[in-house]
C-alpha cells in the first residue's frame, strides 16, 4: 500500500456482548458462516489491503485463537519481518490484565516503538465487512486528520459500549457520544471500531494519557478533545454486520443466505480462514437441502433449510433442521426436529429430539453438550 | 556425521496421460483435479506425509506449470521443511550433456544427486497416475524384514485385465521369480502397482548399470526389475488388498470419481484416520438454494446450486442455475451449468460455460463426454456422448 501501515487487531474487547459464544473464547474466534471465525474478516481485510504486520492484542481465552492463527500461514501472514504478532497481556506479580482499551494500548507500546510503518489500523473483532482499509488511511491522510474513525448508518445496537459519530460537511467529527439512546429515533452513525492514526501520534498520546493517569480512550480521549484534535469520521457504505449479541448474531448469520449479502462478503473470494482438509460435504439419497450454506466435511441424509452448518456436521436420516446455525463437528442423529437453534462445538442431539427457539431468542445449546 | 533420510520417494510425475485427451492438453496428468477437491497427485503425497515420509522429488516433464504452481514449497501436505521436504525436479541442462528424461529409470538416474544428498537406505518410487490410500511405512517394514533387495506393491487383479500390467509370477513367501511386462498369457493375476522400494545401493548400482546399455529401454517394469532379477537379487512382493485405482483413461477417472458416492463408498475420502491434504479453494460454504435437488452427490466450497444435482461429484465454485439438472458427471471448478442446460455422463474441466438449454453427454448411459476446461457450450446445442471437445462449440 502507498502509505506503511501496521495493523492493530484487539481480539477480547466486546467479549461481554456474547457470553454465550465467547465463555471459552475471544470475540476474534467466534465461529461464523460456516468455516470462519470474526477474526478473519478483520485480518483478509489488512491482507488484501497490503498490510504485512499485525499484532493481535489478547487478554485471556485465548487458546482457541492460538490454535485458529498457527503460524499465519493461512493469511500469507507467516514472515520474517512482521507477519502475526501476538501480544499477550504483560503484567508482572502485582498487576491485573489490562481492563480497558488504553491500558491495552499503553502494554503495546513496545510493539507500536519498534514497527516502522507510518500509520496504524486499530480493529476490533465484533463485525463482518468487506473493507479497504488502504482507502481508509488515504482519507486520513487527504484530511490531514489525527484520528480516522469509520462509522456505519445502522438503526439499532445492542452492544453494552459503543460511540455515536456526527460528522460536519467535511467529514470532520463534530459529536461523539458514548452509549446514547439511540435505539427506536431512526438511522445514526454507529462507530464500527475501526480507526487510523500515525503510529508517532497513537504512541504520543497513549504516553501523555499515562501521564495523565487517563483510563479510557473512549471518555477521557476521544469525547473531550473533539474539539481540539481533528477526527474525522470515514462512512463505510458496503455491508457491515455488527455481531454485538446472539440475536444479532442470529440475524446477521442468516443474512449471508441472501446472496446479495453473500456477493458482497465473499464475492471475491478472499476472505482467508485457517484450512482443515476436511473432505468435500456429501449429500446421500434422501437429503433435502433448501436455501443453506454447507461447509465442508458434512454428511447429509436429512431436511435442511435455511441453515448454516459448519465443517464436519452430521444430519441423520428423517431429522428435519430449520433456521438454525450448526457449529463444527455437531451431530443430529435420526427423526430430531430442530428449528431456531444454534449449537456450539461437538454437540450430539439424540434420535427424535425436538427443540425450537425463535428468531429473538434462538435456542442456545452450549460446546460439547449432549441431549 | 553425515545427516541422512532412512527413506525418501521419489515420484514420477512427468507423464503426459495423453489418454485423458482434452483433459491433460494443458496439464500433466497428476495435476488433473478429482473427487471435488483434489487433484490426483494428492494420494501419493499424502499417503508419504501420513507415512512418515517427509523427503519427495517429483519429477515434472510434461507441461508442468500448474502442478509446479499446485505443488507450491509443499505447505499443504505439510512438506515445507528445513532438511528435506517437496521438491520439484525438471530436466536440466548438464555440463556435458542435456536431456529430457528418457523413460522412468533415465528420469530417476538424472536425479542421482538429489537422492544422494540425503544418503538414504531406501527409496520409494511413485507414480502419480493411481488413487489409492496406502501405509507405505508398513511396505517399508515388509522390505525390511524380509531383508529384500527390491519390494513390488502388488495386486489382485481381474485375469482377462493382467495382460494390461507387469505380472509378478511369486512363491508362497511372496519372493517374485519372474516378472513379465504385459504378458498376452499371463501366468497370474497379481499385477505390479507401480510402487518400488529399493535398498538404495542397489537402486543406484542397477541405474548406473542400465544407463551403460544402448539397448535399454531405461525403464522399469522393461529393463531394472528384470535385470534385477536376472542377477539373482533378493525380490519381493508386498501384497495390497485396499482400493486402487488407475485413473490414466476418461472412463476409469469417472468410475473413480463416482466410487467416491453413497452412504459406503468403495473409497472413502473422508476419513480422518488417513486425511488426503490438498491446497484448498479460496471460497466460503457452498449454497444450496430453494428451488435446489440434490441426491447421491458429493459437493465442494464455494458451489452456488439452484438446479437439480444427482449423482454427481463437483468441484468448488461450481454453479448450477435454476432449472439445470447434472447427473452422474464429475464438474471441475468454477464451470457454470446454465438454465435448462442439461448434462449427463459427462467429465467437465475447469471453467467450462455451458449456456441456456445446452444439452451434454448421453441421458442414459454410455461413453463419457469429455469438456475440456475454458470453452463454452453454446445456448441450446448438444454435445453427443463420447465427444471430447476442446474448443467453443455453436453447433454444427
Amino acid at each position: 500500500m502507498a502509505y506503511s501501515t501496521v495493523g492493530v487487531i484487539f481480539s477480547n474487547i466486546h467479549d461481554e456482548n456474547i457470553p454465550e459464544l465467547s465463555k471459552h473464547r475471544t470475540m476474534a474466534s467466534i465461529p461464523v458462516v460456516g468455516r470462519y471465525r470474526l477474526i478473519d474478516f478483520a485480518l483478509s481485510n489488512m491482507v488484501n489491503s497490503g498490510i504485512t504486520t499485525v499484532g493481535i492484542v489478547t487478554k485471556n481465552n485465548y487458546q482457541s485463537l492460538i490454535d485458529h492463527l498457527g503460524s499465519g500461514k493461512d493469511w500469507d501472514l507467516a514472515r520474517k519481518d512482521g507477519g502475526i504478532i501476538l501480544l499477550p497481556p504483560y503484567s508482572n506479580e502485582t498487576d491485573v490484565p489490562y481492563t480497558t482499551r488504553l491500558e491495552a494500548l499503553m502494554g503495546i507500546t513496545g510493539f507500536l516503538t519498534h514497527r516502522k510503518e507510518d500509520y496504524v489500523v486499530i480493529s476490533d473483532c465484533d463485525g463482518m465487512a468487506r473493507m479497504d482499509f488502504a482507502d481508509i488511511v488515504r482519507a486520513h491522510v487527504d484530511n490531514k486528520a489525527d484520528i480516522t474513525m469509520v462509522y456505519h448508518e445502522e438503526e439499532s445496537v445492542e452492544s453494552s459500549y459503543y460511540i455515536t459519530l456526527t460528522p460536519d460537511g467535511t467529514g470532520r467529527i463534530k459529536e461523539l457520544k458514548i452509549n446514547p439512546n439511540v435505539n427506536g429515533k431512526g438511522k445514526f452513525n454507529l462507530y464500527v471500531n475501526v480507526m487510523v492514526m500515525r503510529r508517532e501520534y497513537l504512541i504520543d498520546t497513549i504516553q501523555s494519557a499515562v501521564q495523565r493517569g487517563f483510563s479510557s480512550f473512549g471518555r477521557d480521549i476521544l469525547t473531550k478533545n473533539v474539539d481540539t484534535i481533528r477526527i474525522f469520521g470515514y462512512k463505510f457504505n458496503g455491508y457491515y454486520a455488527g455481531i454485538n449479541s446472539l440475536k444479532k448474531y442470529f440475524k446477521h448469520s442468516m443474512e449471508v443466505l441472501d446472496r446479495k449479502t453473500r456477493d458482497e462478503l465473499f464475492g471475491a473470494r478472499d476472505i482467508y480462514t485457517k484450512v482443515r482438509d476436511s473432505a468435500p460435504s456429501k449429500y446421500l439419497d434422501g437429503a433435502i437441502v433448501k436455501n443453506s450454506l454447507i461447509s465442508d466435511g458434512c454428511t447429509i441424509e436429512g431436511t435442511v433449510e435455511n441453515c448454516i452448518l459448519f465443517r464436519g456436521v452430521k444430519i441423520g436420516k428423517g431429522s428435519v433442521v430449520r433456521n438454525s446455525i450448526l457449529m463444527q463437528d455437531s451431530v443430529v442423529e435420526n427423526n430430531v426436529d430442530l428449528n431456531c437453534v444454534i449449537t456450539d462445538k461437538n454437540v450430539v442431539i439424540r434420535d427424535r429430539r425436538r427443540l425450537a427457539g425463535c428468531e429473538e431468542l434462538p435456542y442456545f445449546i452450549a460446546k460439547g453438550r449432549m441431549l | 556425521m553425515q545427516r541422512k533420510k532412512e527413506c525418501i520417494a521419489m515420484l514420477l510425475a512427468g507423464g503426459q496421460g495423453s489418454r485423458l485427451y482434452a483433459l491433460t492438453n494443458k496439464i500433466a496428468k497428476p495435476a488433473v483435479a478429482f473427487g471435488a477437491k483434489y487433484r490426483i497427485i494428492d494420494f501419493p503425497l499424502s499417503n508419504c506425509i501420513n507415512s512418515g515420509i517427509d523427503t519427495v522429488g517429483v519429477l515434472t516433464q510434461y507441461e508442468p506449470l500448474e502442478l509446479n504452481e499446485y505443488i507450491g514449497n509443499g505447505q499443504p501436505w505439510d512438506l515445507d521443511r528445513t532438511y528435506g521436504g517437496v521438491h520439484i525436479l525438471s530436466p536440466y541442462q548438464a555440463k556435458k550433456k542435456s536431456s529430457w528424461f528418457e523413460g522412468t529409470a533415465n528420469a530417476i538416474y538424472q536425479n542421482m544427486s538429489f537422492m544422494k544428498k540425503y544418503n538414504p537406505q531406501y527409496v520409494l518410487i511413485l507414480s502419480g497416475d493411481h488413487i489409492y490410500k496406502m501405509d507405505y511405512a508398513a511396505m517399508l517394514q515388509a522390505h525390511i524384514e524380509t531383508g529384500a533387495d527390491c519390494t513390488i506393491a502388488a495386486i489382485e487383479v481381474p485375469l482377462k485385465e493382467a495382460s494390461r500390467f507387469g505380472i509378478l509370477n511369486t512363491n508362497a513367501d511372496g519372493s517374485i521369480y519372474e516378472f513379465e511386462e504385459k504378458p498376452k498369457q499371463p501366468k497370474s493375476n497379481l499385477a505390479s502397482m507401480g510402487i518400488y522400494i529399493f535398498t538404495a545401493e542397489k537402486l543406484f548400482k542397477y541405474l548406473e548399470a542400465d544407463e551403460q546399455d544402448p539397448d535399454s529401454e531405461k525403464d522399469f517394469g522393461k529393463n531394472i526389475l528384470p535385470n534385477m532379477l536376472n542377477a539373482g537379487e533378493k525380490m519381493f512382493s508386498y501384497r495390497f488388498t485396499g482400493y486402487w485405482k488407475d485413473v490414466g483413461t476418461i472412463s476409469s477417472l469417472w468410475e473413480a470419481n463416482m466410487d467416491l458416492l453413497g452412504e459406503e463408498p468403495d473409497f472413502d475420502v473422508g476419513n480422518p484416520d488417513w486425511k488426503i491434504h490438498s491446497r484448498s479453494p479460496l471460497a466460503p460454504p457452498e449454497f444450496i438454494g430453494d428451488t435446489a435437488k440434490i441426491g447421491n452427490s458429493m459437493i465442494a466450497l464455494g458451489c452456488e446450486i439452484e438446479g437439480t444435482v444427482e449423482h454427481s461429484v463437483l468441484s468448488s465454485n461450481v454453479v448450477v442455475e435454476e432449472g439445470a439438472v447434472v447427473k452422474d458427471s464429475v464438474l471441475m471448478a468454477g464451470t457454470v451449468v446454465k438454465k435448462g442446460a442439461v448434462v449427463s455422463y459427462a467429465i467437465v474441466d475447469e471453467n467450462v460455460v455451458i449456456e441456456e438449454n445446452a444439452r451434454v453427454g448421453d441421458e442414459v448411459g454410455g461413453s463419457i463426454a469429455v469438456l475440456g476446461r475454458n470453452i463454452t457450450i453454446g445456448a441450446g446445442c448438444k454435445v453427443e456422448g463420447g465427444k471430447i471437445l476442446d474448443k467453443d462449440y455453436k453447433g454444427e
